[in-house]
């Protein structure tokens, strides 16, 4: 066959391509500009391990994108005014009300925009999961261990993160101008105002005046719609970059080292499972914004200062905080010719900046205590840090008391207990949960260290007896499934499929990149 | 580029039967029946979402379809690269990120020598470029901090209570004498600020039938519940909620935010909760047209406690 053969079979137009085809000759044109094949090729092989724990950061990733896309929706048609129109919308309940346009636009979202109820409860819904998620994501990393050296500064960017995210979502739940919100921005500027000093210009800036003003929506609209979601983008990118640049942590277990990472690679298995669950993560946000409705806001009708509804609660990310300010005593100290708002400021000014300053320094504080500076890939199973994990329960311990006593009333109410039973109860619950917390953590993590292979599933044994009467009991073999993790992890092939029509020339590949 | 220039790069080896490229379930027939399934029923939730959208359906069909949609395309998805792609387990190795001490110190000489070097011969100039630098940044913070907002000034010492103001209803009606009834409350502004911000959020006043007699609530204030009216500031000494509720037995104004109580009978001392303060009273008086009207502002600042309020 000489060289001057016309390609007119298939399997030749391929050989005249190249090995890879079109696909193939794009890369290489991409490759002349851009210089991507060997880094692409590192970054398709990326491995991520399959641990399911690994999954809590992918939902908060994934609610975000859910937010941007929702809230991209929402400021179509979201007018962030504080002047007045009088309602004549599809809610004929409030028809004749006056109203803010804030108020007004987001009723006419839910009625009479099409999808917009949806939307705007799927944009509340994911919200929550966000927050959510990046506090269940960030326990997974305190209590395996993996802010250690590198990953310091990751753990500071996802911190701030969900300080973030808290904030975005208080600044995004008080745009509507309902009496609910409204009461939490009174709160909040009343919170600023409690700062010593310079407690009263602060809020005097911050809403362009004495409270309710006019400034403070629109201000708030441009923080959460673009100021605020710019930087968590920014910062999440820089989250993620740091997460290729230095590698994921992986568990201890059968070929893992600190030298390398085990799991699945990028491309594809990583990319099906992970695009799956974004769609997963979007779909349950849908189903819960179909069925679960969230912040029906005609029906807390538009805010007015002077008026109030019962039994209101905030969003569950801001319940520590208004918990808080329930227990803490009614100390305000006036001397020195100036009012000190003690109970407001401490536990809502002090209080949170303590527990995240202390979140901020713990990689510090943990290297200082155990003068550990080594670099650490491998996590921790909690129990061997009985200490760590006892500080970090304590602290779960507290804000869950805080949480549960932001209801009070309806506990108060619902157990037919008197407020001041219920207070004082709560009070003592919220001082005593960390120190009981510590040491039955610190305890049931030593005991638990005890349990050799403890987390694995046990085989029964086989009991026997021998033809002199004696009883034997041997363990019978792992189960399949467990002894299946036990391959040897290889590095990611080029083919992780073969093509039906090609036998494969070789079982061993060495390829030139 | 030739061949002769590329250096061979460790990569994965494996033959065809190697169990890592085996699919991880151990039926892969059935899970990719049971795949195709879910994404025919992801198909149909999609498309169904756009029919729903298209005929503007109630929204909890609009959710449902894009929601059972998304749900089984994901789980199809997660089902294909879960057990029918190659199980591995594969890893990759970790170098350390840290380079080699050579580079490390040309790059840590690089910066200071080179710095240092360029600093130390102008320190004036350095100085200067500094000063400037350090005096923008402050200047900087002026205009945002002088053109964000007043200052304070003396607005949250003075509500808009005057000498003879009338107390009039939310819609602006005066309210007489013969209104409430013992037992009765009402939420009063100062005539002409019932629909202003600043009349809803700082001029609230709630207004209490406790008695048909004159009554005295603290010595100094003889003549400040007339005919058994009595007058509060409704907001809240804590953090400014509207003191909203009244239970009439025990006679205390309760702030739905954090349950503080504020007893009436007594001055509105709080008698339970985190409220640090007396909820201030307006001193009012009946005219002779038998209209409630203030004597005077508050005698205090109302609401919350902040730096400047003095301690008097």
């Amino acid at each position: 066959m000489s060289d001057t053969t016309i390609p007119n079979t298939k399997r030749a137009q391929r050989e005249a391509e190249g090995p890879y085809g079109k696909i193939g000759k794009s890369l290489n044109e991409l490759d002349d500009r851009l210089g991507i094949a060997k880094g692409g090729r590192t970054f398709m092989d990326k491995i991520f391990p399959d641990h399911w724990s690994f999954m809590l950061g992918e939902i908060a990733l994934y609610s975000f994108v859910i937010l941007l896309v929702t809230g991209v929706f929402l400021t179509l048609y979201f007018v962030p005014s504080s002047a007045t129109v009088i309602y004549h919308g599809a809610y004929k309940p409030l028809d004749g009300q006056r109203v803010t346009e804030a108020f007004d636009s987001t009723v006419n979202i839910s009625f009479a925009v099409r999808g917009g109820l949806l939307v705007r409860q799927m944009h509340h819904w994911a919200c929550d999961i966000f927050v959510g998620a990046i506090v269940v994501h960030m326990a997974r990393v305190f209590f395996t261990g993996a802010f250690r050296k590198p990953r310091e500064l990751n753990w500071t960017i996802g911190l701030t993160l969900l300080i973030l995210a808290i904030a975005n979502g208080f600044l995004g739940y008080s745009l509507p101008d309902d009496l609910v919100s409204g009461t939490g921005i009174r709160i909040a500027y009343s919170i600023m105002e409690s700062i010593p000093l310079v407690g009263t210009y602060l809020a005097f800036f911050v809403f362009g005046g004495n409270f309710p003003g006019t400034a403070v929506i629109p201000r708030f609209f441009i923080l959460h719609c673009l100021i605020v979601p710019l930087i968590i983008l920014g910062l999440v990118g820089a989250h993620l970059f740091l997460l290729v640049r230095q590698k994921h942590t992986q568990f201890r277990g059968e070929g893992k080292t600190e030298e390398n990472v085990v799991g699945s690679p990028m491309y594809p298995v990583f990319m099906a499972k992970t695009t799956g669950f974004l769609f997963i993560v979007g779909g349950a946000t849908a189903l819960l914004g179909a069925f679960a409705q969230i912040n029906p806001i005609w029906q807390f009708g538009p805010y007015d200062a002077a008026r109030i509804s019962y039994a209101v609660q905030p969003d569950w990310y801001m319940g520590f905080l208004d918990g808080a300010l329930r227990v803490f005593p009614a100390w305000e100290f006036t001397g020195f010719g100036h009012t000190w708002p003690l109970e407001v400021f401490i536990p809502a000014v002090l209080l949170p900046g303590i527990i995240f300053n202390l979140c901020f320094a713990w990689p510090l504080i943990e290297r200082k205590m155990t003068g550990d500076n080594e670099i650490h890939h491998l996590l921790d199973r909690p129990r061997d840090r009985p200490k760590r994990t006892a500080a970090g329960v304590a602290m779960f311990a507290l804000l869950a008391m805080l949480f549960i006593a932001s209801s009070t009333d309806v506990i108060a109410n619902f157990f037919h207990l008197s407020l001041n039973t219920v207070l004082w109860a709560m009070r003592i619950l919220v001082i005593l949960s960390p120190f009981v917390a510590y040491p039955i953590t610190y305890k049931i993590c030593k005991e638990l260290q005890g349990f050799a292979g403890g987390g694995k599933r046990k085989t029964p044994n086989l009991v026997s007896r021998t033809v002199e009467g004696e009883y034997l009991a041997t363990p019978t073999p792992r189960y399949h499934e467990d002894l299946d993790h036990e391959l040897r992890p290889k590095l990611v092939p080029t083919f992780i499929e073969e093509e039906p029509d090609e036998p494969a020339e070789s079982g061993v590949r060495t390829v030139d990149r | 580029m030739s061949d002769e220039h590329r250096t061979p790069v460790e990569i994965g080896t494996v033959s065809e039967n190697d169990p890592h490229l085996q699919p991880a379930a151990k039926n892969p027939d059935t899970v990719e029946h049971v795949t195709a399934f879910t994404f025919v029923l992801g198909l149909l939730g999609v498309a169904g979402f756009g029919a729903a959208y298209w005929v503007n359906a109630k929204p909890w069909i609009l959710g449902a379809t894009m929601g059972f949609g998304l749900f089984f395309l994901g789980v199809g998805l997660v089902a294909w690269g879960k057990y029918l792609m190659p199980r591995g387990p594969f890893m990759e190795s970790r170098h350390p990120l840290a380079n080699s001490e050579a580079d490390r110190d040309a790059f840590a000489a690089a910066i200071v020598e080179r710095g240092a070097g360029v600093v130390k011969r102008r320190k004036m100039l350095a100085g200067l470029l500094g000063g400037g630098l350090g005096v923008f940044s402050i200047v900087a913070i002026f205009p945002l901090l002088r053109s964000l907002g007043p200052l304070p000034k003396g607005t949250l010492f003075h509500t808009d209570w005057r000498k003879g103001s009338y107390a009039v209803d939310q819609t602006g009606r005066r309210v007489s004498v013969g209104e409430l009834t013992v037992g009765s409350i009402i939420t009063v502004y100062p005539e002409g600020q019932q629909n202003t911000d600043r009349g809803q959020a700082v001029d609230q006043t709630v207004l209490i039938r406790i008695s048909d007699e004159d009554y005295v609530t603290q010595k100094g204030r003889e003549s400040w519940g007339p005919k058994g009216y009595l007058a509060y500031s409704k907001m809240c000494t804590h953090l400014g909620c509207p003191v909203g509720l009244y239970e009439q037995e025990l006679q205390v104004l309760v702030c739905p935010c954090h349950q503080s109580m504020f007893n009436v009978t007594n001055g509105a001392v709080p008698e339970f909760g985190p409220a640090p303060r007396p909820l201030p009273q307006l001193p009012i008086y009946i005219d002779a047209d038998g209209f409630i009207r203030s004597q005077s502002d508050y005698h205090q600042p109302v609401g919350p406690g902040f730096w400047e309020r003095t301690t008097t």
